[in-house]
């Protein structure tokens, strides 16, 4: 398998090659019947014979017609086929991170094509690479960013972001000017200008090998989340040192004014493509705000909206990279409450799709280029700049920690440094920025063959030595304890604990504008982006339609007691009560328990969405879970005779647990559950809701519940035990709503009689209804008792 | 205190005297029962000063949490239906980890979270580890036995988990941290079977910091 893919991907290769030398003729189709002449007419097709021949043309090739796109998809396509080619072995990915492959790939690649004197394709001028390629990824970066840990975090970030650079620049530009000062190595050429240059270039750091790494390590999230922000804004800085070291480098000499306007620059730069970020991302809200009717392009108005915001940015020379990636996380929110499951769902696979596209490609042409292109080697600058590089992170890595950590809530040990520091890889910016220097900079083949070097070193040797080196010294990780089961339960209880107390208490947090904005964000953003009415997709339509028939049907048949699953359940717990000797617990026993553990509990809502993984897209299992603690509350709660709003009774832990089949797939039978009805939407975070409206309806008490849940599901029942009417509707999947309905009967009645007139009543209350329209007529007519 | 007095106009005697005895208890600073009594009061949807459990189950939030239930019964004793706003703060400064640096001045009532007042409340990290542990033991007995652990159990694990697993799983955290065999976790083996867990990080509600 492996090698065929390998041959795959050099006949790929083989194939391509040749694609670059076809000039405006094509060849001569062997076999064909007539005699084309020698020489096409530019541009148009054939579809008039020459005056020369008077046949039809059977077989005709025009390669120079579509020569470009041609050759892109295939560079794509190789790109693929080698990230293909990694996976079959696994180990391969485990130890050696993907950028180092896809290099490895290039720089083959590379020199087959150096060997056949080709030219790869012009991927790194300036406008292709800052047009094309790096947009994606960056919006990939912004749009998966986790929201909470970065907010909270916000502050260390922009700190070794913005003053880490300058820091690193400044650092290393002076200790390189000095090294130059130095005969031997012959560079003294290169002034203090474009030793700032070429520092600046050199400190934008890019982890993007680092991350997978500390994803599937599960390194802490803060030290996750500072890296991982800090590789996205430092490019505010970046661009501003490289354009002012640009200007400079032309200029005889430099004054304060210049350097006090460098700094006012950096202001404009950062602060306006975080505000174009924001703007665009409010658009962007707003727009998809209407979009009920136009499903299909939904997904349009956000890559558009974003790839804009970059464009605009790029007019005004400041920061792109912060407006596209300000304008994702402000229209993540929004948008996704706004737009169509299926359309949130294309969304994040495209933007995945392009995101890793670009990378890989990124890499890929970095190892291609690193063969082709004309190199200056010299040794006492390259080595002397991999050192101060290394240096120069340590110390400011060091320095800025102490500063900050009196700030932080969770303080950075010095492993967490450790892995800070040596995690600064640098990547695609620095190579693209170093191709784009201007010419008239005397020795820009020498900073190209340093720049590469130093992105081959840091990318191999740190990008592979990371990992067992976060495994030796045993850096802080997430929760994973595999210890015991018993911490692992009681880990989670307190976890849950501490969630629950945070959304007594109204998820106050240390910071006083987050709480400022949210109320903001509630009071009047939420009315103006979001659209009030959810559209239902077209399941919701027609699973009503059918929920609707069968309720029909229902009518002439008998609907017998469909909870026998569960009667099985509670034998067997009785059965179980006595007591038994005590079990010897094998280790397969243990790893099973662990796996239950670990794929059953309850996941802490925010605490898990901490992590994306850069190389798959994040799960919904979230949405599952809320789904069963609806169940559970509810069930818990449907005691009989507790009468009175019960999901905080915590005093009987009586017999529900037999109910845990109760919501079972089988046993298909319609049943009906009333809504609560909350009044904001129950997606809406930290609102506090009226109590569940009720009302007695002759003896009979209805409730009426409802709650956020995105699990498909479709069954539900009357169950007899709770007395409880029960119904998720499978189409409230996008809007996350599922319809639980209590009815409490003073005795118990069958279903069938109430089931036709509580169907039809019913379906008029999902999601939009309100309790005043609940037709209690219907329910007291046959609720005569 | 009359600063305290000044900043929450609405209140009657009874309660201000409350709050200065909290801060006599130095449980939290005056910014935070500012804004512990904000939330009080937007709980208190009916005004009456004393908040019922279902106003604590109106949050949707808290509802949708495994042990949500738990929690909010945390905070009424029995027979206790409603709680005011000085056993409402008390009972969140459980949550607060003792300040070391906090001066502790001898005259003063010996503070909610300190090692030598009840078991229920002992000092750092261990006021947090005891509420979890009256989590699990509803009956009050000082003891989590093998039936409460099981309910607790399913409460936090999905259905998909057959009732044998969850039995399993119980038998097996009683086996693990059951050192006097007896076949329930006292207080102490809780304590001791979380002494390697950071539980620091996890005590991250920061408003109370």
């Amino acid at each position: 398998m492996k090698l065929a893919v390998n041959f795959l991907t050099i006949g790929l290769v083989i194939l391509s090659l040749p694609c670059g030398s076809y000039t405006e003729i094509p060849p001569k189709p062997p076999g064909s019947v007539t005699v084309l002449p020698p020489v096409k007419p530019a541009g148009g097709p054939q579809a008039f014979p020459d005056a020369e021949n008077s046949n039809l043309p059977v077989f005709t090739m025009d390669y120079a017609r579509i020569q470009v796109p041609f050759e892109v998809t295939l560079w794509v396509l190789l790109a693929s086929f080698a990230k293909i080619g990694f996976h079959v072995y696994h180990k391969i990915t485990f130890w050696v991170p993907e950028s180092c492959l896809l290099i490895s790939i290039g720089l083959i690649v590379g020199a087959i094509m150096h060997s056949v004197h080709e030219e790869p394709p012009a991927v790194l001028s300036y406008n292709v690479f800052f047009l094309f390629m790096l947009p994606p990824i960056v919006l990939e970066s912004g749009y998966f960013m986790p929201t909470r840990p970065f907010f909270e975090n916000v502050g260390t970030v922009l700190w070794f972001a913005v003053v880490g650079t300058l820091w690193n620049s400044i650092g290393i530009g002076m200790s390189l000017y000095a090294v130059c000062q130095i005969e031997a190595f012959e560079v003294q050429d290169i002034n203090l200008q474009e030793n700032m240059l070429f520092a600046a270039i050199i400190s934008a750091v890019d982890p993007v090998a680092v991350l997978s790494v500390f994803e599937d390590v599960s390194v802490n999230e803060q030290l996750y989340i500072v890296v991982f922000g800090e590789c996205l804004f430092n490019d505010a800085v970046t661009v501003v040192l490289y354009n002012m070291f640009i200007f400079v480098a032309d200029m005889p000499v430099v004054e304060p004014v210049d350097v006090f306007l460098g700094v006012a620059r950096f202001f404009v730069v950062g602060l306006g493509g975080m505000g174009f970020g924001v703007i665009f991302g409010f658009v962007a809200s707003f727009t998809t705000r209407f979009t009920s009717n136009v499903r299909e392009i939904e997904p349009l108005f956000i890559f558009m909206y974003s790839y804009l915001a970059y464009l605009v940015a790029e007019l005004f020379s400041i920061s792109s990279i912060m407006a596209i990636v300000t304008c994702a996380l402000t229209m993540k929110y929004y948008v996704e409450e706004n737009v169509s499951q299926r359309s949130c769902t294309t969304i994040r696979h495209v933007v995945k799709m392009l995101g890793t596209i670009s990378e890989t490609l990124i890499f890929f042409f970095l190892g291609v280029v690193t063969i082709t292109t004309e190199h200056e080697w010299n040794w006492g600058y390259i080595m002397f700049t991999l050192l101060l590089a290394l240096v120069w992170r340590g110390l400011g890595v060091l320095v800025l920690t102490q500063i900050i950590n009196p700030f932080r809530t969770i303080p950075f040990n010095f492993k967490d440094q450790f892995i800070l520091g040596y995690g600064g890889l640098r990547g695609a910016i620095s190579f693209a920025l170093v191709f784009t220097l201007p010419d008239s900079i005397g020795r820009k083949k020498l900073f190209v063959t340093t720049t590469i070097c130093m992105i081959m070193f840091t990318v191999f040797i740190q990008g592979i030595s990371i990992r067992p080196l976060i495994e030796f010294i045993n850096v802080r990780r997430t929760n994973r304890n595999l210890e015991t089961i018993n911490v692992e339960i009681h880990s989670r209880l307190i976890e849950h604990t501490i969630a629950g107390v945070e959304d007594l208490c109204g998820q106050w947090s240390h910071y006083y504008w987050k709480d400022k904005f949210l109320k903001f964000n509630n009071r009047i953003l939420r009315k103006i982006l979001i659209r009030d009415n959810r559209a239902e997709s077209s399941i919701v339509a027609l699973y009503k339609k059918l929920e609707l028939q069968n309720a029909m049907e229902i009518l002439d048949t008998v609907s017998g007691d469909i909870n026998a699953g569960s009667s099985i359940v509670s034998l067997q717990y009785e059965k179980k009560s006595s007591g038994k000797p005590k079990r010897k617990f094998v280790a397969a026993d243990l790893m099973n328990m662990h796996d239950i553990l670990s794929k059953n509990m309850y996941k802490i809502r925010q605490r898990t969405t901490a992590y994306t993984t850069k190389h798959s897209l994040p799960n919904d299992s979230r949405t599952k879970e809320i789904l069963i603690r609806r169940h559970t509350s509810i069930r818990r709660s449907l005691r009989p005779g507790s009468f009175n709003g019960p999901v905080w009774n915590t005093r009987t832990y009586s017999t529900s647990q037999k109910y845990r089949h109760t919501y079972s797939f089988k046993g298909f039978t319609l049943f009906f559950t009333i809504l609560y009805i909350t009044v904001s939407p129950a997606t809406q975070p930290h609102t506090i809701t009226p109590p569940p409206p009720c009302f007695m309806v002759g003896t009979t008490h209805v409730e009426i519940i409802r709650s956020p849940t995105l699990r498909l599901t479709k069954h539900g029942g009357w169950n007899r035990k709770s007395q409880t009417w029960t119904h998720q509707t499978k189409g409230q999947i996008s809007t996350g709503l599922m319809s639980i309905a209590r009815v409490f009967w003073p005795k118990q009645v069958s279903s069938s009689y109430w089931c036709p007139l509580v169907v039809v009543s019913l379906q008029q209350f999902d999601h939009e209804g309100l309790v005043h329209t609940v037709s209690s007529e219907h329910l007291m007519l046959r609720c005569v008792r | 205190m009359i600063w305290c007095a000044a900043v929450l106009p609405n209140t009657n005697t009874n309660s201000m005297n409350r709050w200065f005895s909290c801060f006599l208890f130095n449980i939290v600073t005056p910014a935070h029962i500012v804004r512990l009594y904000d939330r009080f009061e937007a709980l208190d949807k009916e005004k009456t000063g004393h908040l019922r459990p279902q106003d604590f189950g109106a949050i949707n939030r808290l509802a949708m949490n495994p042990i949500g239930d738990r929690i909010i019964g945390a905070f009424f004793s029995p027979g206790q239906e409603t709680v005011d706003f000085h056993s409402f703060v008390r009972i969140l400064a459980h949550f607060r980890p003792a300040d070391k640096k906090r001066p502790k001045d001898p005259s003063m009532p010996e503070p909610v979270n300190s090692r030598t007042s009840k078991l229920k409340y002992p000092p750092l990290v261990f006021s947090l580890i005891s509420v979890a542990f009256q989590l699990y033991d509803q009956d009050k007995d000082g003891k989590i036995s093998r039936a409460e652990l099981l309910q607790v159990l399913r409460s936090m694990l999905e259905m998909q988990v057959t009732e044998e697993q969850l039995e399993s799983i119980a038998d097996r955290t009683i086996q693990e941290a059951d050192l006097d065999k007896d076949d329930a976790i006292s207080f102490e083996e809780f304590r001791k079977s979380l002494e390697k867990v950071n539980i620091d990080h996890k005590m991250s509600i920061r408003f109370l910091r």
